[in-house]
């Protein structure tokens, strides 16, 4: 590409350089970099690709890309973190439009829309949960449950965390690494609480007798990675909370139509993952975490995140919407290595499609969707369950996930997937590895995506690939 | 140098046209045409969602469960345990689907976003190509994190090869993608440090980080979060700390050095190698934060200077939208020697089949859940093919070149200042300057001024980290994305506004006057019984406000 200037750089040609170097009063650009020593600049060649326009470029990854095969021209019925859910096509109208991808983080003062935006989002989960803060959003649930044990820490003081079980292992190792403290001899210290082998449930029993005033926090989930639905909230608030310690709930928010959020039993800070709605998969892309606690100073002053908030402007009778500048000023931007935790950029991109996608749902909405997913989802069990040797693991309540056993057949849980795949088909997320005691399992999600049809494709395929 | 006209109603060069304050135009005073041009925002007074709706009305529509399916299930309800059953439905608003549609559109319409100048200094603007939001909705979106290797051959392709771009242009070994933002590249450091250290038994001995004061605030937090101390330089007379004061703080204490080169200032650090030499020789590991990489890309290598390990911002550096902030992704990247340390999984290849690599025994396991942000990384691997390897050092040089053409403008701006104003050599991508002269004089401040910027269509500028060491400051940024005549119509806003604030302070003060919202009050949100960070909070809050807005 030697015509004139590059596309992308308006100030290309020699020309253009030329007459600025003569306003700078420079003869060479390389003047310019005087204060990088000879010794530390590089003068070799760069094995890089040279310019492609965007013709060729286009053609290039769309070949490169075709060696995917994706869950749209498949059907799949993987989950276990990220899930394939509708994504209403308004939400991509929107979260495309320029103004809103930008090149920039703006500011308050030239992008009130946006802000507004965020306001919304933050406003209407917040009815989603019946919790009257709600942060900005981190990069993930495992964050945001990070984050918040290390908020119970700042607290309460304590190093103890409990957490169930039944956690996704990718959230745990994501939560390991929040559990460091400088200047203490100790770090934060996270334990496991057993689940009930029959319904997937945390064993309340030995959370009483590990909870004690040495603990921070207590973390559950509902549903739980395993898919269950966690019904002893209201017990496991209390029980943390006879102890002194903060309760903190992680949940997928697509559920709280139909359950009850955990801020009604007693959960204090409530975190999750807003990919749900209507944020794509994305190869894991579409992650993003959530914060929401009471509006309580104690709890607000120690989110890790920045805070937004609706206020008065100049002119009577209108609302604006601008960050908290003490929280900044807390947070590590203001206070370095003194701040309530980490702070930079974060996710704030996928806060417009969840709020258009709140918008949409409405209270019917969730509803709809959450009884759809269980119908389907038990539908899918039901049928699944009728091949030989194939079981469900655990309980019959959970949402959208579920786990399929294997062992009384003469495949393992891999060879089903390895199977399924040659007829289009991506089986659920093998645990085995993960949950040895669960045996040769795979945990599949079905969602308002799947149709009886596809569910009844996925049964048909499954009983051609087993023999018993 | 031939007398050229950039356009034909700019004037010439001999007498510069950002000087002829006389003949300014623009921002809503009946003036049209000239270099800053007449502006006013969309305004909608759009209401909030949750006073639109209407009972009854809605904006999706599930389909029901086939016949079959809820003859063999019966009720849904069945499946939920009563403790935890939802009994009231939540308070959101019934709005149908035209509506939500042309609600964001019109808080869209509100956003100045992309659609014009915005040199938001220590973000690097780029463009980022339209074809990558394409291929992001076309090929990426449905694609689920944990399928089977054999099916995503593509991105993983794309992400072995983004890996090796990114070796050669920083003389790294290996990278990992799984960071979310820059910021969390620094978290990935902190937490491979700590676990290095354990590794070979040195942690309870090494446990500080040294970091330079204008280095990212990022550095000193994730330092502290991994559970190390923090020992912060001071900058000296050239706006970098003296080597001195890093030969005295470092000692067999030392874990690493974190830092940023250029600083935020603009400024960079040619005592680099011999940093890095104190802090190896003191038994340290060395991590070199390139979110100022846009003034150097192409010109020196990380590696080469003798850093361990390092971080690049693919959402700004490599031609990703920043989204307002985020989705992000950061590359971090490290020695050979440290590479059993990152996080898992990593991208490998046997020659045939690109594979993720969860074998690894040593990791720090995982900063975020799954392997990265995919579509970011398919767009920087594009940006890297559409600029080209000539085109990413003609990036940092016309970076660079455009922030000195700025500085230069700028330099008879009444009342402003350069940060370090002894430094006469030239600054890198940016430069922090300072309005303390200005605030002095007429006790306008750099917040009045960047708001008032806002009214002739620029963004706000970036004023500074905290902190903030001059007084009233603003960073500007040019990066390569904006034209020799958007310079000048900055500088030439600049200019404007700081005249206004000599002769008309109280319209700077209470700007501003174009906007889609007048000034905004940030104070009183820092008092818990006004803060609202929900509209269920507001309305408890200040029941007085009602369904108006």
């Amino acid at each position: 590409m030697s015509k004139g200037s590059h596309p992308y750089m308006p100030n290309s040609s020699e020309e253009i350089k030329e007459e600025m170097l003569n306003t700078i009063g420079a003869e060479t650009i390389e003047e310019l970099y005087e204060q990088i020593p000879t010794e530390l600049q590089f003068h070799g060649d760069f094995d890089l690709p040279s310019a492609k326009g965007e013709l060729e470029l286009k053609r290039q990854v769309e070949e490169i890309l075709s060696e995917n095969k994706s869950c749209d021209e498949n059907l799949n019925f993987r989950g276990a973190g990220c899930w394939q859910h509708h994504v209403p096509a308004v939400c991509d109208e929107i979260s495309e439009r320029r103004e809103f991808l930008t090149s920039e983080w703006g500011s308050p003062e030239s992008d009130q829309g946006r802000n507004q935006a965020w306001f919304e989002f933050c406003s209407q989960l917040g009815e989603l949960l019946e919790l009257d803060a709600v942060g900005m959003p981190v990069y993930s649930w495992g964050n945001a449950a990070g984050f918040a044990i290390r908020m119970a820490h700042r607290l309460n003081g304590r190093t103890q965390v409990l957490v169930p079980e039944t956690i996704g292992p990718e959230r745990l190792e994501v939560i390991e690494n929040y559990r460091r403290l400088a200047g203490s001899d100790d770090d934060l210290t996270i334990e496991t609480v057993a689940y009930d082998r029959e319904t997937g449930r945390m064993n309340v029993d030995e959370l009483s007798e590990k909870c004690s005033t040495e603990t921070t926090a207590v973390y559950y989930e509902t549903p739980t990675y395993l898919g269950t639905i966690e019904s002893q909230a209201s017990e496991i608030a209390a029980i943390a909370h006879e102890n002194g310690a903060e309760c903190i709930a992680g949940v997928d928010p697509i559920t709280l139509g139909i359950l009850d959020t955990p801020a009604n039993h007693g959960a204090d800070i409530v975190v999750g993952t807003t990919q749900p709605l209507g944020v794509h998969m994305n190869a894991g892309g579409g992650c993003s975490g959530f914060l929401a606690t009471r509006d309580e100073e104690a709890y607000v002053v120690e989110y890790p995140t920045l805070l937004l908030s609706a206020t008065e402007t100049s002119r009577e009778g209108e609302l604006g919407f601008a960050f908290m500048p003490e929280q900044i000023g807390r947070s590590s931007y203001g206070e370095r290595e003194e701040g309530n935790d980490y702070t930079g950029t974060s996710v704030f991109l996928w806060t417009i499609r969840n709020a258009v996608y709140l918008s949409l749902m409405g209270p019917k909405g969730f509803k709809e969707v959450g009884g759809l997913m269980i119908e389907r989802a038990h539908y899918a069990a039901d049928k699944l369950s009728a091949i030989d040797g194939v079981t469900i693991e655990l309980s019959s309540e959970f949402f959208k996930e579920f786990l399929v056993n294997f062992d009384d057949t003469q495949q393992t849980a891999e060879e089903v997937n390895a199977a399924l795949r040659d007829r289009g088909i991506f089986g659920g997320h093998v645990v085995s590895d993960e949950f040895p005691e669960l045996g040769d399992s795979a945990l599949y999600c079905v969602t308002e995506v799947h149709t009886k049809e596809d569910i009844d494709q996925l049964t048909t395929a499954m009983r051609e690939v087993i023999s018993t | 140098m031939s007398q050229q006209k950039d356009e034909p109603e700019m004037g010439d060069e001999e007498t510069p046209e950002w000087a002829q304050l006389s003949e300014l135009k623009g921002a809503r005073e009946g003036q049209r045409g000239g270099l800053v041009r007449e502006y006013q925002a969309q305004t909608w007074d759009e209401p909030l969602i949750f006073n639109m709706g209407r009972e009854g009305r809605r904006g999706i529509v599930f389909p029901e469960s086939e016949p079959e399916v809820t003859d063999t299930v019966g009720e849904s309800t069945s499946y939920v345990p009563d403790a935890v059953r939802r009994e009231s439905e939540p308070e959101l608003p019934e709005v149908s689907k035209p509506w939500v549609l042309r609600h964001y559109l019109h808080l869209s319409q509100e956003t100045l976003g992309f659609t014009n100048l915005s040199p938001w200094g220590t973000c690097t603007m780029k463009y980022a190509s339209k074809l990558g939001e394409q291929i992001e909705s076309q090929q990426l979106a449905d694609l689920h994190p944990l399928q089977d290797e054999e099916t995503l051959q593509g991105v993983l392709e794309i992400v072995y090869e983004l890996e090796q771009y990114l070796k050669e242009l920083t003389g790294m070994d290996r990278f990992s993608f799984q960071a979310a933002s820059g910021t969390q590249s620094a978290f990935v450091f902190t937490s491979l440090l700590r676990a290095y250290l354990e590794d070979r038994g040195e942690f309870e001995q090494r446990n500080e980080v040294i970091t330079t004061l204008y280095t990212h605030a990022c550095s000193p937090a994730t330092a502290n979060v991994s559970g190390f101390d923090v020992i912060t330089l001071q900058p000296g007379d050239n706006g970098y700390p003296p080597t001195e004061a890093l030969k005295e703080a470092v000692s067999d204490r030392t874990a690493a050095l974190m830092v940023v080169n250029p600083n935020d200032l603009g400024i960079y650090n040619p005592n680099m190698k011999e940093w890095v030499d104190i802090v190896h020789d003191a038994g340290g590991l060395c991590f070199y934060d390139q979110a100022n990489f846009n003034s150097t890309m192409g010109i020196s290598r990380a590696a080469d200077i003798g850093f361990d390990a390092s971080q690049y911002m693919l959402h700004k550096t490599f031609g990703n939208p920043k989204g307002g902030l985020g989705p992000a992704a950061g590359a971090f990247g490290c020695t050979e020697e440290l590479s059993e340390f990152l996080p898992s999984p990593v991208v490998t290849y046997d020659g045939e089949t690109y594979l993720l690599d969860e074998d690894r025994p040593k990791s720090i396991g995982k900063v975020r859940e799954f392997w990265g942000n995919i579509p970011l990384l398919v767009k920087a691997y594009m940006w890297i093919h559409a600029m080209g390897g000539d085109g990413i050092i003609e990036g940092s040089h016309l970076s660079v070149l455009g922030n000195n053409y700025l500085d230069t403008l700028l330099e008879d701006v009444p009342g402003l200042s350069k940060s370090v104003e002894d430094l006469s050599q030239h600054r890198m991508e940016m430069t922090r300057h300072s309005w303390g002269k200005l605030h002095e004089d007429t006790g306008v401040s750099t917040i009045d001024i960047r708001r008032r910027l806002t009214d002739f269509g620029i963004d706000a500028y970036w004023m500074s980290h905290e902190p903030w060491t001059y007084p009233e400051p603003f960073t500007p940024e040019m990066g390569e994305m904006h034209s020799k005549e958007n310079i000048k119509t900055y500088a030439e806003a600049i200019r404007r506004i700081a005249l206004e604030a000599y002769s008309e302070p109280e319209k700077v003060k209470n700007a501003p006057h174009n906007q889609s919202k007048r000034r905004v009050d940030e104070a009183r949100i820092n008092d818990p019984d006004q803060w609202a960070l929900t509209w269920r909070a507001f309305k408890k809050k200040f029941p007085e406000w009602g369904e108006s807005n």
